[in-house]
């Protein structure tokens, strides 16, 4: 058993500021290098130009994401029950 | 054959003695069985082979090739990390049953013929309920019920496959087909049941959630491994199975974000790996099949890795809900740590091992021109790494707070866990050496090598989950992240455990006049009966007296002489 008064990394609120800063930095960084390194893309021509764009890949990342989060929410209207639903 | 012992009877064989052995002992057994019998693995080689006469039918029932040959070495390593992860049970139950459970999904991936594969089709099935039984709950006995009844029927299915099939050509050898009779399509459901297949999946996450913490990573490694053997081995290239595979990979995701058990979140994620693997058999031999066999091998170490995380959270805090957990971190740092590598490796973070065989699939859909698809598995990328690869950690370990102080996971917990941690790493790093073991060279269908770690594709990859993460961060800091309540969400099953019963139910009520009616018309037309015969065959009634055997021989000869009279009459 640990002592619970002991401090962790995560309970001072300044450290969970900088882990969202570092992943800011870091997508700024991811979304700056399409514009530096020479991209190879997956498909042939004419297959799918859009691949080729600048930022679709982060794009796409962050957009599905949240359609993936939204559409979820509204599942659970109609989907969600109480936790003894079979039981009952 | 090289002097090997058949693979599947060490572990079979070896777990009926477990029973037999206490305490250090059999935990010794459990490990040592599975390194015998990867070296006894070792030991044979593609081309052997092993045939048996039974009742007249010509039993294939060793086939090695280097398909079947890297399923033999992936069950055994599982089947060792499993053992080190269990070492700290007290019963014989879970490690006997669990060594067989092994043992069977190697006798399948090694069987020839239609018949053996039946035969270790239902042994994986008898095996398994017993890691979900374990648990001893009313919940896991019921789960455990409904594992066994669909894995049964998928066996009769397959059964019912092999006969047809033998009918139809007289041969039952297990090979490539065409999906192009019954028997054909009878074998793809036996297996689509097993490999949880949309609307077949069920009961993978009605079960996984309720075994023993050890049972789901037994469970989690045999038996839809076996089935995309099968898949690999019968069905590869067929073009129904890229959109089923598609279709798997899409789904569960939705699911996966709102589910509160975090063991049934790794069920959804491992339906959506699954689907990876089986558009990468539907994609065809080469980079297809041989991604869906590198992913299968390397998800039974990532998910294995995430279930034995969540299986130390549950055996330390008796609690499995997002809801109910959070800054574990604090108690439990290595299993933290060990959980994030399997994270990592699951969402496909270069250098962790999802990212060396998922994009084998990706870059072959590219590769052959299916751009409706590959957007559908980029879609299904992003979403992996947000409910597993960021939501398990996240409200097991993080989040906030929920004031649990307790011990850090068994020893042997962590060593398995960091067991399977290093394969994740291994694979990532250094690809080579999986890569080796395919069944196919890892080219594309044009014959240009594939490179894993071309920049372009390492620096898509990275962005796609950059923003991703930032995409979570984003609806939690604006609080349209769905929190985690205590909840069950509707699935298809649905139909069969409330629709059905309710509907069993309604028919009774609504039958119930009727019923009624009935009754009483057969109680009415009984009394009337009975009143009939009261006055003659009452107690005391004449016709029940009992008569002394004078009197009955007195009867018989007067009916005789009736009968006399009236036949010489007759004349």
């Amino acid at each position: 058993m640990e002592s619970s008064g002991k401090r962790h990394l995560f309970d001072d609120a300044r450290n969970v500021k900088r882990i969202i800063r570092l992943l800011f930095a870091c997508c700024a960084v991811l979304l700056a290098s399409d514009f530096v390194i020479h991209r190879h893309l997956s498909f042939g021509e004419g297959l799918l130009d859009s691949e080729g764009w600048y930022g679709f890949y982060p794009v796409y990342g962050f957009v599905a994401c949240v359609l993936l989060v939204l559409a979820a929410r509204q599942m659970r209207k109609f989907l969600m029950r109480g936790e003894d639903y079979y039981e009952r | 054959m090289s002097g090997s012992l058949h693979p599947a009877l060490i572990l079979v064989a070896g777990a009926l003695l477990l029973p037999l052995l206490r305490g250090r002992w059999r935990g010794a057994a459990t490990v040592v069985l599975p390194l015998a019998g990867f070296l006894n693995l070792l030991g044979l080689e593609a081309g052997d082979e092993l045939r048996l006469g039974l009742a007249g039918l010509e039993l294939h029932v060793l086939r090695v090739d280097r398909l079947s040959l890297i399923f033999g070495y992936l069950f055994h390593l599982a089947a060792l990390v499993g053992a080190v992860y269990a070492l700290h049970l007290k019963d014989w139950l879970q490690p006997t049953t669990g060594l067989a459970y092994a043992g069977s999904a190697v006798g399948a991936v090694f069987a020839g013929d239609l018949v053996t594969l039946f035969l270790f089709w239902e042994l994986l099935a008898v095996t398994a309920v017993f890691q979900i039984w374990a648990r001893g709950t009313e919940r896991a006995l019921g789960a455990g019920m409904r594992y066994l009844l669909v894995h049964v029927t998928s066996g009769l299915l397959l059964l019912a496959a092999a006969a047809l099939r033998h009918h139809e050509t007289g041969s039952l050898a297990f090979g490539p087909m065409e999906l192009d009779g019954l028997a054909a399509w009878l074998l793809l459901l036996a297996i689509g049941v097993k490999c949880a297949f949309p609307l077949l999946h069920t009961w993978l996450v009605d079960a996984y959630p309720e075994a023993t913490p050890t049972g789901t990573v037994f469970l989690s490694a045999f038996t839809t491994k076996a089935a995309v053997y099968c898949l690999a081995r019968g069905f590869a290239g067929a073009e129904v199975l890229i959109w089923i595979g598609a279709a798997m990979t899409l789904f569960p995701i939705f699911f996966a974000v709102i589910e509160n058990d975090l063991r049934r979140v790794l069920g959804y994620s491992m339906i959506n790996q699954i689907g990876f693997m089986v558009v990468g058999v539907g994609l065809g031999e080469g980079l297809g099949v041989n991604g869906a066999v590198a992913h299968a091998f390397n998800d039974v170490f990532f998910k294995g890795v995430l279930f034995m995380s969540m299986g130390a959270v549950l055996l330390r805090t008796g609690r499995m809900n997002g809801s109910d957990l959070g800054g574990l971190y604090k108690s439990m740092p290595w299993t933290a740590g060990f959980c994030i590598v399997g994270a990592s490796s699951i969402s496909a973070f270069p250098l962790f091992s999802g990212f060396v065989s998922k994009s084998m699939v990706m870059a072959e859909a590219a590769h052959q021109g299916h751009v409706v698809l590959w957007l559908m598995l980029l879609f299904a990328s992003a979403g992996v790494f947000h409910h597993a690869g960021i939501k398990i950690p996240f409200f097991a370990f993080f989040s906030h707070d929920a004031g649990i102080r307790c011990r850090e996971a068994p020893r042997n917990m962590l060593v398995a866990m960091g067991l399977g941690a290093a394969v994740c790493l291994f694979n990532g790093i250094w690809p080579g050496v999986l890569y080796g073991l395919l069944p196919y060279p890892v080219v594309f269908s044009d014959g240009t090598v594939y490179h894993p770690f071309e920049p372009s594709h390492v620096l898509h990859q990275l962005q796609l989950l950059f923003f991703s993460a930032l995409a979570f961060a984003a609806l939690k800091l604006t609080h349209l992240y769905p929190p985690e309540l205590r909840s069950v969400n509707l699935e298809v099953d649905w139909l069969g455990r409330k629709l059905l019963p309710r509907g069993v139910r309604r028919l009774v009520d609504l039958t119930a006049p009727l019923r009624g009616g009935l009754s009483g018309a057969g109680r009415g037309l009984a009394a009337w009966t009975i009143d009939f015969l009261h006055p003659d065959h009452g107690p005391a009634a004449w016709a029940e007296r009992t008569w002394l055997t004078s009197t009955s021989v007195l009867v018989v000869v007067g009916v005789l002489a009736a009968y006399l009279l009236y036949v010489y009459r007759t004349f």
